[in-house]
């Protein structure tokens, strides 16, 4: 953003830069910054609160009346909750499955609910929504010790196969807590915590690293500070 | 809250990760003061959050390059690739990361001008250089938001 921000200036547009990381903001140096401790992905710091939002506005906004580069920062904290969301999980249904393979199909119903309100959906980067339980299916075999080279994943890729677990639970469980928006962590927590595919996902993982399976494999399959 | 569970402190651990790499540096910083008030400026809105349209191209892994949207448009994806930082904020508001409506509300309050017709995004997750951004794709989009006589452009980032 700092970088894109030099290259506009650069043809005659004035710009602001709302940074996340006032670290990088300071190191890139841009002509006007204001730095905002707010959870990552939320640069405006709170969904749903339009007055919050005009005051991070009104304050970038003023930066275009100083004479020289700037940089603030805005006085407010925005702390991550880290708490794991409240959100009920479909109970078993299906004893032979896997447990998470019996969840994600449990949830089927909720997704379907909130794509049709919303009218879209971050699934579908490698596999499609009805793909999700066969791909828990090979992240259980593979939680279990089996071979990665042998036993194949449907959309093959698996930092995006893992995109579209996650975004799948995401827009299911957004729309079985309705209002009771989560924090900024919460989806996270809850869905790495409690849910059976965010806990097959990381014991996957645990296994290609074990299998010495390519860094960029599994590494990225989840954030970074997870193990 | 206790620190062995694991799902805590992204944040802090994403914020030190990035403060340890290498940033790009530029020798110079231009600088444009406004030429008019900013209630007679058109404003546009540049994420790196990977936004597009459904109708659009989805960001590949390691794009570097953009995606323009209309003013109108409110159906976009967040197709970031990575998984260090909250998704739920954007699908719960889009103003969190995209903030149109508020920039609405500002030029029909006359703090701005106009809204610009066409707003961008990139992608945040870049190699540390962002040499293709810098030399390439930024200026290809700068091109276009002077295309479309922007005056202000606000950066927000994920």
């Amino acid at each position: 953003m700092s970088t894109l921000a030099h290259v506009f200036e650069d043809t005659g547009i004035a710009t602001i830069v709302l940074a996340s990381m006032a670290d990088v903001a300071k190191k890139v140096g841009p002509p006007r910054v204001l730095a905002c401790e707010f959870p990552l992905g939320r640069p405006l710091g709170k969904p749903g609160d339009a007055a919050f939002q005009h005051q991070v506005l009104q304050q970038a906004f003023n930066l275009l009346e100083a004479d020289e580069p700037t940089f603030e920062h805005f006085p407010e904290v925005v702390e991550s909750d880290e708490m794991p969301m409240a959100c009920p999980l479909p109970p078993r249904d299906d004893p032979n499955a896997p447990p998470a393979v019996d969840e994600a199909r449990g949830l089927i119903s909720a997704y379907r609910r909130a794509v049709e309100r919303k009218g879209v959906t971050a699934v579908g980067r490698a596999i499609e929504p009805e793909q999700i339980p066969a791909a828990l299916d090979t992240l259980h075999q593979w939680a279990q010790g089996a071979a990665w080279k042998e036993v194949k994943l449907p959309g093959k890729n698996t930092v995006a196969v893992c995109h579209d677990i996650r975004a799948y639970y995401l827009e299911a469980a957004l729309e079985l807590v309705g209002d009771l928006a989560p924090g900024s962590r919460s989806f996270d927590a809850w869905f790495y915590e409690v849910t059976e595919a965010g806990k097959t996902i990381l014991e996957a993982r645990r296994s290609l690293k074990e299998q010495e399976a390519p860094f960029p494999f599994w590494f990225y399959m989840v954030a970074g500070h997870l193990e | 809250m206790t620190q062995d569970r694991a799902a805590t402190r992204g944040d802090d651990a994403m914020r030190a990760l990035a403060s340890t790499m290498d940033a790009p540096e530029f020798t110079s910083t231009s600088f444009n003061k406004l030429r008019k008030p900013l209630s007679e400026c058109r404003v546009a809105i540049v994420t790196s959050a990977s936004l597009h349209r459904p109708d659009q191209d989805r960001f590949a892994q390691g794009d570097a390059g953009f995606r323009a949207f209309n003013r109108d448009d409110r159906n976009l994806i967040m197709g970031h690739w990575s998984p260090n930082f909250d998704h739920s904020g954007f699908h719960l508001d889009l103003n969190v990361v995209y903030p149109i409506d508020r920039l609405e509300e500002l030029a029909a309050d006359g703090v701005i001008g106009e809204v610009a017709p066409r707003h961008f995004a990139f992608a945040g997750n870049q190699p540390d250089t962002v040499s293709e951004i810098r030399l390439d794709t930024g200026p290809q989009c700068a091109v276009q938001l002077n295309a479309d006589a922007v005056d202000v452009v606000l950066l927000t980032p994920v």
